[in-house]
């Protein structure tokens, strides 16, 4: 790191260098939310409600879920339920954040850092020992609008692009999906166990033809809870590890 | 009847909202609850091992390349690449599968 300029405040400081580290981040959710742009559009929405979605929702599992609902016209309250199953995880990430920014820091402040928690965001901010809450939001300011934008563009370009290419597109999300749930796979046999499990009930899920009539949606809820329940069940926790949260 | 687009997303905004504000303004202390913990710590992993398989072999116009995009997404991700590469990866190689398996 190079010596901090004299003139400039610390803030100012840490904001400018959370924004160097959201680049890549924020180039990584371009690609992602162009894929997740692609889904949106098959499920019906403009551009607009892309960007709109993308804007108050910041997540890429949640999203493609809730889109899913809206292509097949879900009941409001399942489209409920999705959201918080495939978003559960913002809620331990949130408790994690909450045992370490510090106890002073004001409502305002964690109210903002709960909204820009993802993936990501959350993994950059417990990366550094204080916790500040402006370095996330210099992150937020350079890559959250690539989320959103990245969102819209999805939707307009998915139009206009040849189908090779929307085809190709399309496993961005997935590909960023791996990248989330194979490395605790590998460090921890337990997870790696589970995840082969969901692979193959989902699989078997989508083709058993007595469950042809149940939405793609329903399955993943209730696999997801069943799955998870069972693993919480027979390989409880001893001490959850904070930083894996 | 056709639900309405915006409600579908204001619902989804509320409920993503209260899931990741709730807990860092209201909790300070540790949840006790061995199985709620437990459970919590699973569900994101699984959630996303539905979501990506059989979906992605159904993404693609040829379910063979998906399926090898899963696969290439899978060895990677394992030997530590980033959620850009493997994004990419999987991307080009449907790209050139395709190429030979689609009409």
């Amino acid at each position: 790191m190079t010596n901090k300029p004299k003139n400039i405040s610390p803030r100012r400081q840490v904001l400018r260098q959370g924004l160097r580290d959201g680049v890549p981040i924020g180039m990584g959710y371009f690609a992602v939310a162009f894929s997740l742009g692609i889904a949106a559009r098959r499920a019906g929405l403009t551009a607009f409600q892309g960007f709109l979605t993308s804007a108050l929702i910041n997540a890429s599992a949640g999203e493609y879920a809730g889109f899913k609902f809206i292509e097949e016209n879900a009941a409001y309250l399942a489209a409920a339920v999705m959201t918080l199953v495939a978003n559960a995880r913002y809620f331990l990430m949130s408790c994690a954040l909450s045992q370490k920014i510090d106890p002073d820091t004001p409502l305002r402040h964690r109210v903002l850092l709960g909204f820009y928690i993802t993936d990501e965001f959350f993994g950059i901010t417990i990366s550094r020992k204080d916790f500040d809450p402006f370095y996330t939001y210099g992150a937020v300011m350079f890559a959250a609008p690539c989320w959103a934008v990245g969102t819209a563009l999805g939707i307009i370009a998915g139009n206009l692009l040849p189908a090779f290419l929307v085809s190709a597109l399309s496993v961005a999300l997935y590909g960023m999906f791996l990248a989330i749930i194979i490395p605790p796979s590998r460090q921890n046999k337990i997870v790696g166990l589970f995840v082969l499990i969901g692979f193959a009930l989902s699989f078997a899920a989508s083709r058993l033809p007595f469950l042809a009539n149940v939405s793609d949606g329903t399955k993943t809820i209730v696999l997801t809870l069943v799955i998870s329940a069972a693993a919480a069940a027979l390989f409880p926790l001893k001490e959850v590890p904070d930083d894996e949260a | 009847m056709k639900h309405n687009v915006y409600i579908y997303i204001l619902i989804m905004a509320l409920v993503t909202f209260a899931i990741r504000v709730l807990p860092l303004t209201l909790i300070r202390k540790k949840i006790k609850n061995r199985f709620l913990r437990s459970l919590l710590y699973y569900i994101p992993y699984v959630t996303l091992a539905v979501m990506t398989f059989p979906a992605i072999m159904d993404a693609t116009r040829s379910p063979i390349a998906g399926a090898a995009a899963l696969v290439l997404g899978i060895v990677l991700a394992w030997f530590g690449a980033g959620l850009f590469k493997v994004s990419a990866a999987c991307c080009i190689l449907v790209l050139i599968l395709e190429f030979f398996l689609v009409k």
